[in-house]
Formats: structure tokens, C-alpha cells, sequence
């Protein structure tokens, strides 16, 4: 069986477990509820929430380096610190912060292999004490583009068919049956999916136990959608952060070179007046 | 304090699947629902039994299942 591509950027439960209390270490929880971290959560870990600590609310955009150094500074954070981030939902915005700890060039940081789903599933230690760090004087390098996608590039790859657009919601999503995963509200005005895209929700990726999928595995998934690497990948979800995961999984599992996140993702496609949508399955497979 | 007496089940409300996560932590029964396809999370409450909390979060998320409509393809 093949190794994954980067397995340095994934710890077991059990590497943290022995690491809780490492001082090169910083641990993050980051979850979809913000609340799951008051609860209880892995001894010495701090916490973001990703709707205010990890965006900038004002300008729907990621952090600004300006925001993100201060935010890693106010963490304890240094750039030779391993960040270790795990959440919720099998790591959805856990993933999310590892994309934005990459684009502003964070050399080690690593992700809880099945989150906190399975910390807790296993009968680990929790705590409800939140740590405060030192603060540091964090410098971050220049965002590195490369790893995200913006609605202009998003469009002329689509018009060109020039990239593999991974989208990774629900079927339903997919095919337009309905507009928002079942109970949340409503953010756009059309279903459907970018004409030209796969569907492979993130689910796919992972096992029941939250951890993600062996190689093979991985690569038996996403390649039987066309997705080998052979063309630029666009991944995009709802609102950036299960496609988070799937980038993860797509550039440091299966070690795929020129993957993207589209953080614009449905809500921003699905409101575009004059975007052309595709409705119910997908067409005939990428790799025809 | 570890957590325990984790579980997880898949119940149906009114046509769409929901799960219950639910597990304790000291005296208090938690629950989380979400809406497994893709599992967005719905509710999180807490009891002083299990049942109390699952039956919490039942009814939160049944309310917000409620206002999803399937759209015509």
C-alpha cells in the first residue's frame, strides 16, 4: 500500500496525546460550532473561530497578512512552532485554517487525523480550560496565491475546460434538489453545479472513525472522476471550508500538483447574474 | 475528565437523515445533530441524561429540517 504524499502534515489522536504538553507545539481547535470548544477539548489547546478569527467579515475574504500575524502572534505562535489544528465535522474548518496557515507560508502545521470526533470517541482526556499563551511577534511571508482560486480564473478555466473542478457537497447540492445543506439557510439564488464539474463530496475522503482514507484508496476515489493530475484542479464547496478538506487531501495526501481552493465556491457562483449553471448529474465523465 | 459513553446513531425527520453524536462529559449528556449528507451541524444541547439531550437536539433539528425545500429539476 502507498504512504501518502506529505504525511508529515497528519498526527494520530495518539502523537497528540503525547505532545499535549510540548511547548514547540501549539494546539487549535477549530470547529463549524464555536461553542464545541467550551465544552471540552484536548488539554492546551487554544481555539479560532473561523467566523471571526478566521475571516474578515467586512470584505468576505480570508485574513489579511496584517490580520493573520496577529492573530498567529496573539496565538503564541512562532514561525518554527508546529501547529497542530483539529475541529469538528471531520476537520472541515480545521482544514480551512491549515490552507490559510499555508497560503501565508507557516512552514509546520498538521492536522488531527479524525478531529475531534475521534479524540472524543475514544475516551481521551478533555479539558475546559483555555490556555493563554505568550504572545510573539509573528511575521508572515506574502499570501501565496497559488493555492486559491478567484471568480475571474474560476470562469476562463471554465470557459477554456482548461481545469478538473472538484466539487465536493452533498449529491443534492450537486444537482440543484436543493440550495443549501438540509436546515441551513439559503444563500443562494439558483441550484445546481459549475458546468464541467465532478461530484465528490468530501465524505468520500474519509472513514467512519473521521480519519482520512488510505492512498489507494484516495486515489481510487478521485481518480475514477478523472482527477489525476493531468489538468489544474479546482476544488469548491459552499463556502470554501469542506473544500478546504479536499484540497488537503488532494495536495498533501494524494500529492497533486496545481490544486485550488475556491473559496467563492457555490455562494458566490450560484448568485452570478449570467453564470451558466448545470442542473441534476453529472455529464459524462472528465477522463472520457 | 474523559469523555465517555460516546454514540452515534442516524435517525430520519420527516424525510432527511439526521445524526445524533452523543457522548458525556463529567455530569452532563451532550448532543450534537447534524444533517449527515453533507453533516452540517443542526443542534447542540445538553441533559442531564442521555435521552434528554438526544430528545433536545431531535427537536431543534427537526425545526430546522423543517424550513429545507426540494427544489424541481
Amino acid at each position: 500500500m502507498a504512504s501518502y504524499a506529505h504525511p508529515e502534515t497528519l498526527v494520530s489522536t495518539d502523537w497528540v496525546a503525547e505532545h499535549q504538553n510540548d511547548p514547540k507545539v501549539r494546539l487549535v481547535e477549530v470547529d463549524v460550532d464555536t461553542k464545541s470548544y467550551d465544552e471540552g477539548h484536548v488539554p492546551n489547546a487554544i481555539a479560532w473561530a473561523w467566523n471571526s478569527q478566521l475571516a474578515d467579515t467586512v470584505r468576505r475574504d480570508i485574513l489579511s497578512q496584517q490580520q493573520f500575524e496577529e492573530l498567529m502572534s496573539n496565538s503564541g505562535i512562532a514561525p518554527d512552532t508546529t501547529v497542530v489544528i483539529y475541529g469538528d465535522n471531520n476537520n472541515w474548518f480545521a482544514a480551512w485554517a491549515f490552507w490559510q496557515m499555508k497560503i501565508y507560508g507557516h512552514r509546520d502545521v498538521r492536522l488531527m487525523n479524525g478531529g475531534r470526533k475521534k479524540w472524543l470517541s475514544e475516551g481521551r482526556e478533555v479539558s475546559t480550560e483555555a490556555p493563554k499563551p505568550a504572545a510573539t511577534e509573528y511575521k508572515a511571508t506574502a499570501a501565496d496565491l497559488s493555492l486559491r482560486s478567484f471568480l475571474p480564473q474560476v470562469q476562463s478555466a471554465v470557459s477554456a475546460k482548461a481545469v478538473a473542478l472538484v466539487d465536493v457537497r452533498s449529491p443534492a447540492e450537486f444537482t440543484g434538489e436543493i440550495l443549501a445543506p438540509p436546515g441551513l439557510p439559503e444563500t443562494c439564488q439558483r441550484g445546481g453545479h459549475i458546468p464541467g464539474a465532478r461530484s465528490i463530496p468530501w465524505g468520500k475522503a474519509v472513514n467512519e472513525d473521521g480519519t482520512f482514507k488510505s492512498y489507494d484508496e484516495l486515489k481510487a476515489v478521485y481518480g475514477g472522476e478523472g482527477i489525476d493530475g493531468s489538468r489544474p484542479i479546482i476544488s469548491y464547496c459552499r463556502i470554501g471550508e469542506r473544500s478546504s478538506h479536499s484540497w488537503f487531501v488532494l495536495k498533501y495526501l494524494l500529492g497533486l500538483e496545481n490544486v485550488t481552493n475556491y473559496d467563492g465556491s457555490w455562494t458566490e457562483w450560484g448568485n452570478l447574474v449570467g453564470a451558466p449553471v448545470e442542473k441534476g448529474a453529472a455529464q459524462a465523465t472528465a477522463k472520457a | 475528565m474523559k469523555s465517555e459513553e460516546y454514540s452515534e446513531r442516524i435517525v430520519d425527520v420527516n424525510g432527511w437523515q439526521c445524526r445524533l453524536t452523543s457522548y458525556k462529559l463529567g455530569d452532563v449528556y451532550h448532543c450534537h445533530a447534524d444533517n449527515v449528507s453533507p453533516g452540517a451541524n443542526l443542534a447542540r444541547t445538553t441533559g442531564a441524561t442521555k435521552e434528554e439531550a438526544e430528545q433536545k437536539a431531535l427537536d431543534r433539528a427537526a425545526g430546522m429540517l423543517a424550513r429545507t425545500k426540494r427544489q424541481e429539476l
